[in-house]
């Protein structure tokens, strides 16, 4: 073979240093298929090529934590009773954009079958999605087409869909994010590996047949731009939820089976990936003949049954005398079964077609792609954007209570109803807290007292002007969550998005971003056991908002002790944990929800004490332990106003306050000061939620009682809770069958 | 009472519906298998909800066809009492145990939701521990559960007493808003003729212990085995 073009290399993500260095481990020119599994293993996708040095930095331990990141498909924690925990969050942006429908479900039975690989069984999803503005009738259809695919591919294998966000900004257009997360949970000693363990295993490849789907998705779809013009449906693959659900459940079957070493899922480049990672992980080498994968169609060359990423298949590693045990349980399920090789000594990656070789390269170094340590730059536009003087910004011409009902009706912040709906949140008959009704999902674990709680948060604005506290902010809040609803954050999972690393002020966002998740995590004391990441986030020369999803998982050893977001009781007190005072403090708006709506703003830099933000969650959890709260529900998008109309809304409930306040009515009202959560309790359990608060350190404020069917504040706001309920519950339909922008 | 649980490759409340008979209820609960010929010994058959066969072709099209069903079918023309739930009603109005047929929901989406049921005949075995008019609550999970029969049949279905619940509002009303997908006359679940085949939409395995939010589904297991025991 000839030295391929720089250009015919950039296809393939790969740079001229990098095929200099192919050549040197080979010694030798490459054959094309050679040159395709260096280029989807070394992809930014597979290899995380820079941004591994980056995720070294995150703290991925804790007493509970089974695996560490990367060791495995996903990180597991122990949940205690013999129990533990698997999950990890992953993208399927760039095949989202270009085929909604089928791009989102394939991301569902990605993230299913990573999970799948760790022996445990799938017990819940939850989705992080962000679009661009609804009253583009192209991000109308991307919205569309992703919920109809979770949905569709979710509601078929019988996994409920607990939770998740949805957001939008402009910079998502053309480029949605669509981050799919699954818990698993199995008995701690039945772990799987995905390692291939002795020489002599068998490779076992069960589920769909190999087409020529998806070939190239991931270097060429996920590991660069991508304009949106351009034709790339070929690199998408079509799901098959059906045989997904097979698969779950024989493989779940064949785990039992001792002689089952090992579970490995085809994802990103397909067998390639799947043959080597787990020969890496068991420092061994194999040999596959291709002749033996089952095709779609007889013509398909050595490279694309290589890399082909056709769904809905798992390699199982079995030992020999095992093999006809787990080919009966294939069978069972009628699922095809085809042995392609076996564990071989010597750190190769041996290839055949039939007889042929094809393929002969060290599983180390096809393991390793050289790994980039880049030099970022803050921008000059976050420089201007963080200077901005808030406190000049001129009043709305709004009344408060119109500057709410916008609010309420924004689609970042309206009940987001018209998705849950489309998903089967029930199934498997663990949702204690539905998708809507609380801070965070929450399941009980059948045959013990327990729960976990699950939440995702992340925010692209406020990272975009402080990529650094932007990422704080995403553990803080995804872990606050959990508190609100009485759960102790025990682990974090992350989906970095970003633009392209090779920007410099991309690269600052990154890392600084990654510093502050490590930095929550510490403070937090709350492991990330799992992640994925998705770079090239870009269409047209612009990058997305910086935005790392966080996914947090959180146990509460008493399930019947848990808090719903919605006031429950006439005559409950309403109190603002975490401040001492109502404050109107300008800087408290930045990158807020309300200077969006009201003022077409992105400005301002934001804020968080760590300190603070443990001594609340910490008094969250204690008053939901100690029976003292009937509902609790964070400060988020929209502020405090907002919060407390959600939480009267949720509850079909009015709520009175005075709002004595300090400084400008807006940052009061709609500032996003973080650290502060919304309680609801009985009078007459005040002293002891003031004496627990002083305990803990946090502060406290009584802001007024759950009341009537008005929703009062001060005098600044004095509407009928009907008109709140329809803004919010109404807000995203409007948006998305056109009706307001 | 001694109940079966068919898994059909697909099904994903078999587990539900196990875990309420047998850990809520108490009652002797076994799995059986599609590819099954002969039914053990049981007293009542629960075909369970789910993606059967991936559904494709048609909800419950293809479950029709595994062998078990020939043995559902021998055991229920028998009088055995044979329970369907969601893609379970599916399956046996795809085989004519059940009139009528279950089509896409008219606004062409998937619903998870709560619905309340009106009770509309409390005589039947499953439903003889209601009160007629009681209002439940049970969730609905599915993209195909609009109910169709035609005209004449319908009204023959009504008059026999054959419609056992109805989609209403909180307060019992019968009313299109409270329709979640478009099933004519708000029909949410039915028996055969004989009384002894059943068949609904909403998903009483899913509210069987308070926290999950609702324990009306009891109502339901609770009236077959009062029916088994012949109190």
């Amino acid at each position: 073979m000839t030295r391929p073009s720089k250009e015919a290399l950039a296809e393939m993500a790969l740079t001229p240093e990098e095929y200099d260095r192919i050549l040197d481990i080979l010694d030798r020119e490459p054959n094309p298929v050679e040159l395709g599994m260096f280029s989807a293993l070394w992809s930014e996708h597979c290899g995380y090529k820079h941004s591994k040095p980056l995720l070294r930095l995150l703290p991925s331990q804790s007493p509970r934590t089974l695996l560490r990141m990367g060791q495995e498909n996903a990180g597991a924690v122990d949940i205690g009773d013999g129990l533990a925990v698997v999950f990890k969050i992953e993208s399927h942006n760039h095949p989202s954009a270009i085929e909604p429908f089928h791009g989102a479900a394939t991301g569902v039975g990605g993230i299913v079958r990573d999970i799948l690989a760790m022996g445990a069984r799938p017990i819940a999803l939850l989705n992080s999605l962000r679009f661009g503005p609804l009253d583009n009738p192209r991000n109308r259809h991307l919205l569309n087409g992703v919920v109809s695919g979770i949905s569709w591919y979710g509601n078929c294998i019988g996994v409920p869909d607990v939770g998740g966000e949805i957001a939008f900004s402009g910079s998502y257009s053309g480029n949605p994010l669509v981050n799919a997360l699954c818990v698993g949970l199995v008995e701690k000693e039945k772990l799987a590996s995905s390692s291939v363990g002795s020489e002599g295993n068998l490779l076992l490849l069960v589920g769909s047949d190999t087409g020529r789907d998806g070939i190239h998705g991931a270097s060429t779809l996920a590991s660069r731009a991508f304009e949106s013009g351009a034709e790339m449906r070929p690199t998408v693959q079509v799901g098959n939820p059906f045989m997904e659900k097979m698969l779950i459940e024989a493989c779940l079957e064949a785990a039992r089976d001792g002689g089952l070493v090992g579970i490995q899922d085809l994802g990103a480049a397909g067998l390639t990936s799947s043959t080597v990672e787990a020969a890496h992980r068991g420092d061994g080498g194999f040999r596959i003949d291709l002749s033996k994968v089952p095709r779609r169609e007889d013509s398909m060359d050595p490279y694309e049954v290589m890399l082909s990423e056709s769904q809905e298949r798992m390699l199982l590693i079995v030992r020999p005398e095992a093999r006809d045990r787990i080919a009966a349980v294939m069978e069972k399920w009628d699922l095809p079964c085809s042995e392609l090789g076996r564990v071989e000594g010597g750190g190769r990656a041996r290839v055949f077609n039939g007889r042929e070789p094809v393929a002969d390269l060290p599983v180390e170094a096809l393991a390793s792609p050289t790994l980039y340590r880049l030099k970022g730059s803050m921008s000059r536009d976050v420089r201007k954007a963080r200077r901005f003087p808030l406190s000049r910004l001129p009043l709305p011409g709004d009344s408060p209570a119109g500057v709410l009902l916008r609010l309420l009706k924004s689609p970042n912040v309206a009940s987001k109803e018209w998705v849950h709906r489309q998903y089967d949140s029930q199934v498997q008959t663990n949702t204690v807290l539905p998708p809507g009704a609380a801070d965070a999902a929450l399941l009980r674990i059948k045959g013990t007292s327990k729960g976990i709680a699950l939440s995702t948060d992340g925010n692209g604005r406020l990272c975009y002007l402080d990529p650094y506290v932007g990422g704080i902010i995403a553990v803080a809040e995804a872990c606050r969550n959990l508190s609100c609803v009485g759960a102790m954050p025990i682990a974090l999972t992350d989906c970095l998005n970003f633009g392209s690393p090779e920007r410099p002020e991309v690269y600052h966002q990154l890392e600084r971003c990654v510093r502050g998740i490590a930095r929550a995590s510490r403070a937090l004391k709350v492991p990330v056991v799992s992640g994925n990441v998705s770079l090239y986030n870009e269409t047209g020369g612009r990058a997305i908002l910086p935005t790392p999803v966080i996914g947090a998982l959180g146990l509460t050893e008493d399930v019947s002790k848990r808090s719903p977001a919605g006031f429950r009781n006439e005559g409950d007190l309403v109190v603002l944990i975490g401040a001492s005072a109502v404050e109107g403090n300008p800087g408290s708006m930045a990158g807020s929800e309300y200077l969006e709506v009201c003022h077409d703003l992105l400005a301002g830099r934001p804020a968080i004490d760590l300190d603070m933000e443990v001594r609340v969650q910490a008094l969250c959890r204690r008053a939901i332990a100690h029976d003292l709260i009937s509902s609790a529900h964070d400060c988020s998008d929209g502020g405090l106003a907002v919060a407390l109309a959600e939480a009267a809304i949720l509850g079909g409930l009015g709520f009175n306050g005075d709002f004595n306040h300090n400084g400008r009515w807006d940052a009061a009202l709609f500032g996003e000061a973080q650290s502060r959560v919304i309680a609801s309790l009985p009078p007459r359990r005040l002293p002891r939620l003031q004496s627990m608060a002083q305990e803990v350190g946090a502060p406290l404020t009584v802001l007024g009682r759950v009341e009537g069917e008005e929703f009062r504040a001060g005098g600044f706001i004095n509407l009928p809770l009907s008109r709140l309920d329809d803004a919010w519950r109404g807000g995203f339909e409007e948006a998305l069958t056109g009706g307001t922008p | 009472m001694r109940f079966g649980v068919v898994i059909f490759p697909g099904s994903w409340s078999d587990g539900d519906c196990f875990h309420a008979l047998k850990n809520v209820l108490g009652q002797q609960v076994q799995y059986l298998w599609h590819k099954d010929r002969e039914l053990p010994a049981l007293d009542c058959v629960v075909l369970p909800g789910g993606f059967s066969y991936g559904d494709y072709l048609r909800a419950g099209a293809i479950a029709r066809f595994s062998p078990i069903m020939a043995a559902v079918e021998r055991f229920a023309s028998g009088g055995g009492l044979v329970m369907g739930i969601c893609n379970g009603f599916q399956a046996l109005c795809e085989a004519g145990l059940l009139p009528g047929a279950l089509m896409r929901n008219v606004h062409l989406q998937f619903r998870c939701q709560w619905t309340h049921l009106r009770v509309e005949a409390s005589n039947s075995p499953f439903t003889r521990a209601c009160r007629p008019g009681q209002v439940l609550r049970v969730p609905v999970s599915h993209g195909e559960g609009n109910y169709y029969l035609d005209d004449a049949s319908a009204d023959r279905l009504e008059a026999n007493g054959q419609v056992l619940f109805r989609y209403c509002a909180p307060q019992g009303e019968v009313t299109p808003e409270a329709n979640p997908n478009g099933s004519l006359r708000n029909i949410a679940g039915i028996t055969n003729a004989r009384g002894n085949v059943m068949g609904m939409m909403p998903h009483p395995e899913r509210c069987c212990e308070g926290i999950m939010g609702g324990v009306d589904g009891r109502y339901l297991f609770e009236s077959i085995i009062q029916a088994l025991a012949g109190e």
